[in-house]
Formats: structure tokens, C-alpha cells, sequence
């Protein structure tokens, strides 16, 4: 027995670590088999999708459905749309973010404090409240059916959440830099272009990535504003490809699959490669550090 | 040329140096206060007078005083939108905060490989919505998806019909959704607390011979309840917000039907407002939904908030 050659807190703690790492690394199942069945399934032909009990290896790999979903809805147009609206609404956040956080970091204005703090509350107020009105007027202006609604609102702001990053990360910066600067006769402009901005990368690259994921999974924007499917952005394009290839009545989970997963890889390879920064940003706003 | 114009707005004297910062700081932020009045004041006060109107979109508001407020009140739709929100909220939410939690204590540990795991863990948080959507309908599926073959495969005899029944839609949502946050923004926040609480209480609580779970109560718990309270807040207003899950998981195939089946049970109050604005283009009924929804959202917040001052403790506070 291992309580004969070993004391008892030698035991507690092997047993301790041995639950851990099983607890750990089981957990990774749950996590992890959704996807490994969704590729799974995508390489499977149709006749051994129905297959029971189900089997996670294809007896025959089909990689051509990885070619065939690209042919059967336009799901390069989808990709090229998605990428022209995330470049210009996460490039609309992170400018006009940045200005407006440079004002609520570096200077003092009557009722600052408050308009801070309004600033902070619209965080709670549910998109959906102000929806109607909002879509009335981006009718109004005859931007039904185009990009507009999901990219202009990005370049007044770019929401709370992206101006609190900034102002907090800016209140990190000396200002001393900036009163170096202001002796040698630079303006405040200069001074956000030359100083602030160049110091800022890493929280530029939290918003790229947090602005990207945000805008690449939006639904319910392009959902309510697009209406020609050509136009589509990815979410509402993967919607319409279930549509489009489950009209024929055949089972089409091998197609779905590839699909979906394809439209996966862009927020895992971005979230991948940017992983540290992204966990700066999160941390930022919640105001734990 | 700008001289007259200072002259005439009584600036001919030349700003104080406050005044001029102070001039500055609002035309940095006025993107922001554009936007802001634009696209959240404005919307708000047409949204109150909305609903005040029966508005088709075609023809023009009618003003209805009180009536759609009226309607609302009897309509069977609202109710059972508010009743399955609120059934999702109060079993998603707490399992997606003590799970994070206990996720975040677990990668808190030493042990080999923890970016890894917190890497993969993280995952489906990235997912695409729709495309997490498409997955585990393909889990869910009744005859031949892995989930009832699995409870079969246990013993436990014929799986539910998940999301084509009433009785199992919303617990399918549920499962869905915690796939995607338990191991996401939440647990990283409390993953960030945890390492900053200081080894020292741990230390001496060891010393005073506390066990684990005294430790947990009088140590982490405190420690973290702002954060607790803050992910706790953020987590209910998400969870009210409910809706393209839910869209995608019961529009699809039956597309004559407005989403939010099987026989409504998925019917969450904005896709009740989403189904009224954008598919029976009730305008004016649906401004008074989100009304409602702002003052309901409003009200559970305040709520949290208030109760909150029995049970966060802030760092420098005796109490």
C-alpha cells in the first residue's frame, strides 16, 4: 500500500494532484469534442452521417465537401464583405476611441467627471432598447441594404467599453512626456499623433483583436440592416447557407459542418496569434489590475 | 477673419489657460457626445413617443395614447417572453458564474500545460454564435446526434427530444451557451483576481489551521466579491439580452413560422420585440417592448446593485 512507504501528507497531496490533473484535463473533452465531432462530421459522406452508433473517425474522408460548400452559396462573397466591414468599423472604433479617451485623460472640462460616468453607464444599457428609432433613422437616410449602419456608428466613439480601455491605459503614461513636449511648443494634437499614440501599441492591438472578434460574430446588426443575401456578412451568411443547402431536402450536416468551421478559423487563429493582448484588454476593463 | 467672430461672441479677451484646456478636452470627446445624443439620447426620446403611436412603417405614426402599453399587458406572447427570459437567467447565470469560478480556481493551481488548457478552454468563447449553433444542433439531434447516443450508450434509455420540444428547448440553449462562456471572459477576469490576492492571507490562515473550505469562505470569497458583483451584473444583462442563439436554434428549416418554437418555448423577450418590430413591423408596439425592457433591465440592475452593499467587500473598507 502507498501509505506504508509513503507519510500521509506525501499521499494527501499525490491524491490531491492526481484529481487535479484528471479534473483539468478531462474538462478538455467537453470542451474540445463539439468541434472534433463538427470536423469530423464535415469529411464524413452522406450516407455515414446516420451511421449508429455515431463514429468520431470517417471510414471515408470526403475533403471534398471543404470544396464543395464554396460553390454552393457565396460563401467567399460572405468573407469578402465581413472582412471590408470589420476593417472599417474596427478601424472607426480604435481612432475615434483614442481621441475621446485622450480628452477624458488629459484634460480637465466643466462636468467631466459626470460625462465620464454617463459614458460609463451607456456599458448597461441594452442595445435593443434604442433599436427602432435607430433603424428608422438609417432609413431614413436611405442606408437600408448597404454597410453604413455597421460601419459609421463605429467612428463616433467607438463605445464605452473601447474609450474606458483607452483612458486607462493613457493614465499609465507619464505626463511628463507630455509637458516635455508642450515646453518645446507642440500642440495637443501633435502630442496625441507623436507621443501618446506610438506608446499606445499594445492596447491599439487589444482593441484590433476585441473590435475584430466582435465585429466578425456580429448577428443582429447585419441581420436587421442587410436584406440582399449577396450582401450578407458571415453570421447571417452561414444562416442563409443553411437555408440555401437544406432546400434540396438531402442531409446536409457534412456541408454545415465545413461551413461552420471554416467560418470558425479567422476568431481562433486571430485570438491564437493575439492571445496576450487580448487578455490585457479583458483584464483592463474589468478593473482588476 | 476669426478675430470678428471672438469679438462678437464676447471672446476678444484671450481664453485663460483653463479655458482653453477645457475647450480642448470637449472637442476631443465630442465624437463621443455626437454619437451619444445621435445614436442613444435621440433614439431613446423618439423611441418614448413610438410607443405612444401605432406606426406600420407605411403609413404614419398614429398617436394611441397608452393602448400599445395596454395590449402589452394581455398579450400572452409578452408573458411567456418574460417567463422564458427570466427562467434562462436565473439557471444560466449563476451556473456560468460558480462554473468560471470553479474553472478559474482549477487553472489558479500548479499545474503542467495550464496556458494550454486555459487556451482550449477559451475556445468555443471565440466560436462564431451561428456557427456554435450549427454544432451542437448537429449534438442535439434527436435519433443519431452524439448527445442521445451517448445517454443511451450510459443506459439511460431514449434521450430528449432537445430542441424539438418545449420541455427540453431552453435547458439545449442553456447547455449550448455555458459551452461558450464557461470557460471565457468571466473566467479570465476571475482567473486576473485570483492571482493578485496575496499569498500571505492563505499563509496565515494555514497557520490558524483553517481547511479548505475556510479558506474559500473568509479569504477568496471577499477578496473577489467586487469582481464577483461586477461579472454577476454584466452576466444578467447578457443573459436578459438572449437572442441569436435562439433565432438561429428555432428559425432555419420552418421558416413560415416566426422564430422562437417549439410552441414558443424559446421565445425570449427581445426576440418577442425583434419578431414584432421587424416581422409584424409594429413599430410602435415594439418601441413600448423596449421600453419595458430598459425599465425591467434598469430595475434588476439597481436591484443587484443596492443588495450588493451586504456582501462586497472593497479593499480599505472596515466594516
Amino acid at each position: 500500500m502507498l501509505s506504508e512507504i509513503l507519510p500521509a501528507w506525501r499521499v494527501k497531496s499525490i491524491t490531491r494532484n492526481l484529481l487535479l490533473y484528471a479534473v483539468a484535463y478531462g474538462l478538455t473533452i467537453i470542451f474540445a469534442l463539439p468541434f472534433l465531432w463538427a470536423v469530423s462530421s464535415s469529411l464524413k459522406p452522406v450516407n455515414e452521417l446516420f451511421i449508429w452508433p455515431p463514429q468520431l473517425i470517417p471510414k471515408t474522408w470526403r475533403f471534398e465537401n471543404y470544396v464543395e460548400i464554396w460553390h454552393v452559396a457565396p460563401l467567399a462573397r460572405f468573407f469578402i464583405n465581413t472582412v471590408f466591414v470589420t476593417v472599417f468599423s474596427v478601424s472607426g472604433r480604435i481612432l475615434s476611441a483614442a481621441l475621446v479617451a485622450y480628452g477624458f485623460a488629459r484634460f480637465r472640462f466643466p462636468f467631466g467627471n459626470f460625462l465620464f460616468l454617463l459614458l460609463l453607464s451607456t456599458l448597461m444599457l441594452p442595445y435593443q432598447v434604442t433599436i427602432i428609432p435607430t433603424y428608422l433613422l438609417f432609413k431614413a437616410f436611405g442606408w437600408l441594404d448597404t454597410y453604413n449602419p455597421l460601419i459609421i456608428p463605429n467612428w463616433f466613439g467607438g463605445g464605452a467599453f473601447a474609450i474606458f480601455l483607452f483612458r486607462q491605459f493613457f493614465l499609465t503614461i507619464p505626463k511628463d512626456l507630455d509637458e516635455a513636449a508642450k515646453i518645446d511648443g507642440a500642440n495637443t494634437l501633435w502630442i496625441f499623433i507623436r507621443i501618446i499614440l506610438p506608446l499606445s501599441k499594445p492596447v491599439i492591438i487589444t482593441m484590433v483583436v476585441i473590435g475584430f472578434l466582435e465585429s466578425w460574430n456580429d448577428f443582429f446588426g447585419p441581420l436587421i440592416y442587410l436584406n440582399t443575401p449577396e450582401k450578407y456578412t458571415l453570421l447571417p451568411g452561414l444562416a442563409n447557407f443553411q437555408r440555401v443547402v437544406s432546400a434540396g431536402g438531402q442531409a446536409t450536416e457534412r456541408l454545415l459542418m465545413a461551413a461552420s468551421m471554416v467560418m470558425t478559423l479567422p476568431s481562433i487563429l486571430v485570438f491564437l496569434l493575439l492571445q496576450r493582448y487580448y487578455i490585457q484588454g479583458v483584464v483592463i476593463s474589468s478593473g482588476s489590475k | 477673419m476669426i478675430a470678428p467672430i471672438k469679438r462678437r461672441l464676447g471672446l476678444s479677451t484671450p481664453l485663460t489657460l483653463s479655458q482653453r484646456e477645457a475647450l480642448q478636452g470637449f472637442i476631443y470627446i465630442s465624437p463621443w457626445i455626437i454619437g451619444f445624443l445621435v445614436f442613444t439620447v435621440g433614439p431613446m426620446i423618439a423611441s418614448a413617443y413610438l410607443s405612444l403611436t401605432d406606426y406600420n412603417i407605411v403609413t404614419p405614426p398614429r398617436f394611441a395614447g397608452l393602448s400599445n402599453y395596454e395590449y402589452m399587458f394581455g398579450d400572452r406572447l409578452f408573458w411567456k417572453s418574460i417567463e422564458n427570459t427570466l427562467y434562462y437567467t436565473v439557471i444560466f447565470v449563476p451556473i456560468a458564474i460558480a462554473g468560471s469560478l470553479a474553472l478559474a480556481m482549477l487553472l489558479n493551481q500548479r499545474i503542467a500545460g495550464r496556458v494550454a488548457l486555459w487556451t482550449l478552454y477559451f475556445l468555443p468563447s471565440v466560436t462564431p454564435v451561428v456557427a456554435a449553433a450549427f454544432l451542437w444542433l448537429w449534438i442535439f439531434q434527436p435519433q443519431i446526434g452524439l448527445m442521445n447516443s451517448i445517454i443511451s450508450a450510459l443506459g439511460l434509455g431514449n434521450g430528449p427530444l432537445w430542441l424539438g420540444h418545449p420541455g427540453s428547448s431552453k435547458p439545449a440553449l442553456i447547455i449550448i451557451n455555458l459551452w461558450g462562456a464557461l470557460g471565457g471572459n468571466t473566467m479570465l477576469i476571475f482567473l486576473a483576481t485570483l492571482q493578485g490576492i496575496p499569498k500571505e492571507l492563505y499563509e496565515s490562515a494555514d497557520l490558524d489551521g483553517a481547511g479548505g473550505l475556510g479558506k474559500f469562505r473568509y479569504i477568496t470569497v471577499p477578496s473577489i466579491s467586487p469582481v464577483i458583483l461586477f461579472n454577476t451584473v454584466l452576466g444578467v444583462i447578457g443573459a436578459l439580452q438572449m437572442f441569436t442563439l435562439a433565432y438561429v436554434a428555432s428559425s432555419g428549416r420552418q421558416q413560415q413560422f416566426s422564430p422562437g418554437g417549439p410552441l414558443n418555448s424559446t421565445l425570449f423577450y427581445v426576440l418577442h420585440l425583434y419578431n414584432s418590430a421587424f416581422d409584424f413591423w409594429e413599430m410602435g408596439y415594439a418601441s413600448a417592448l423596449a421600453w419595458i425592457f430598459f425599465v425591467i433591465v434598469l430595475a434588476i440592475t439597481g436591484f443587484q446593485l443596492w443588495t450588493s452593499r451586504r456582501w462586497v467587500y472593497y479593499e480599505g473598507e472596515d466594516n
